[in-house]
């Protein structure tokens, strides 16, 4: 039943959310560490189970796959509500340091990138 | 006439901003096809036009939520809200192979910390450049460059000034925007087509809003591996900025 997967997918998010912030007070920083991040973690270690043992049916997964699927909008939703007029007015200053991030992160991506050989093992078995 | 249709926004505001989402996405989809025969993607477009309504938003009403701040699209504030774009990135993790993920983990881990040190260099010699020269203006706006959260973060553990507090988050949303509008540009520059070059990505273009966009404009299957190591960018900002960032920061100025 789809509504499984959507309460498994709650259940990793919650739990991610709640260990970053356990994580975060731990290490003493007033953010959540990662929260998300292990929360993801969780979902990938329980689908892993789910399929080696077999108890996540395909009708279950659909609950998950309806939300990943809603991600798109969500972003063009959060992209309408960015305060951009400040973030444009915060001055040349603001406008160049961000610029220069971008270029220079761009470069070292396409730098780290380019060494990547796609070995024959590497290439996705399908 | 307008107060029922008002009612109706604001009862059914996150119900209303799913049609209104779906109409973006039609006609981004239909400019796509018919402005540049495909080759910018329907959900970049999307983005673009997003933004350029939240910037119309925002000079109408003044607010800080751009578009969400009338009441007729106030249901944004919600769809676009940090609970549901954290539970659908979540959700994308279902298509993460652990194999991928596995080998690829160290180089984005790698790439994690270069997304850290490397934009708070910039923003810290930038700030310098425009005058700024004690230690915690320059650590705020350096976390800043980092991303918008580890920004006021940091400027609040190390109690800076809140005007510099707000630069520090004009600098990570102006570098969001940026990362969501030009990765689609850079795509072919970066090598973005494998899951272990969206790690790296995802470890360097350190926002999780620009990453997640910007890939979703790229290649949809690309997100949940840019996404997941995204993620960790504002906890290690947040651990690292007002710790030792800043006491480095404090010992060369």
């Amino acid at each position: 039943m789809p509504l499984y997967g959507t309460a498994l997918l709650a259940g990793c998010h919650l739990t991610g959310i709640l260990l970053g912030e356990l994580l975060g007070r731990a290490l003493g920083v007033q953010a959540n560490v990662g929260g998300v991040g292990i929360a993801m973690l969780l979902l990938i270690a329980v689908r892993f189970y789910g399929h080696k043992h077999g108890w996540l049916q395909v009708k279950s997964e659909e609950g998950v796959n309806y939300w990943a699927a809603l991600y798109i909008p969500v972003v063009i939703a959060m992209a309408m509500q960015q305060n951009v007029v400040k973030a444009l007015s915060g001055g040349p200053m603001v406008l160049l340091t961000a610029i220069a991030t971008v270029t220079a992160c761009a470069g070292c991506v396409s730098f780290i990138n380019r060494r990547e050989v796609v070995t024959a093992d590497e290439a996705p078995k399908n | 006439m307008n107060t029922l249709l008002q009612k109706l926004a604001v009862d059914n505001g996150l119900i209303l901003s799913f049609a209104i989402v779906g109409l973006v996405v039609f006609c981004s989809g239909f400019l796509s096809r018919k402005l540049t025969f495909g080759r910018v993607q329907g959900s970049a477009i999307a983005i673009l036009i997003g933004l350029t309504l939240a910037y119309v938003g925002g000079r109408m009403t003044g607010g800080s939520k751009g578009l969400a701040d009338l009441t007729y699209f106030s249901g944004l504030a919600l769809m676009g809200g940090n609970m549901l774009r954290d539970f659908a990135i979540v959700a994308t993790a279902f298509e993460v192979q652990p194999a991928e993920a596995k080998r690829a983990g160290w180089i984005g881990a790698v790439a994690l910390l270069i997304g850290t040190f490397l934009p708070f260099i910039i923003g810290v010699s930038i700030a310098y450049a425009f005058g700024y020269r004690d230690a915690i203006s320059l650590t705020t706006i350096g976390a800043g460059t980092v991303t918008y959260i580890v920004g006021p973060v940091t400027g609040a553990a190390i109690g800076a000034s809140s005007e510099v507090i707000t630069l520090s988050i004009a600098v990570g949303v102006f570098k969001a925007i940026l990362v969501m509008v030009t990765t689609p540009m850079l795509a072919k520059f970066m090598h973005l087509k494998t899951p272990r070059s969206a790690m790296v990505f995802g470890g360097l273009a350190g926002t999780v809003s620009g990453v997640s966009a910007g890939l979703a404009a790229t290649d949809r299957s690309l997100v949940p591996y840019g996404a997941l190591v995204a993620t960790f960018h504002t906890g290690l900002g947040c651990l690292l900025a007002p710790s030792l960032l800043y006491f480095i920061v404090r010992a060369l100025v």
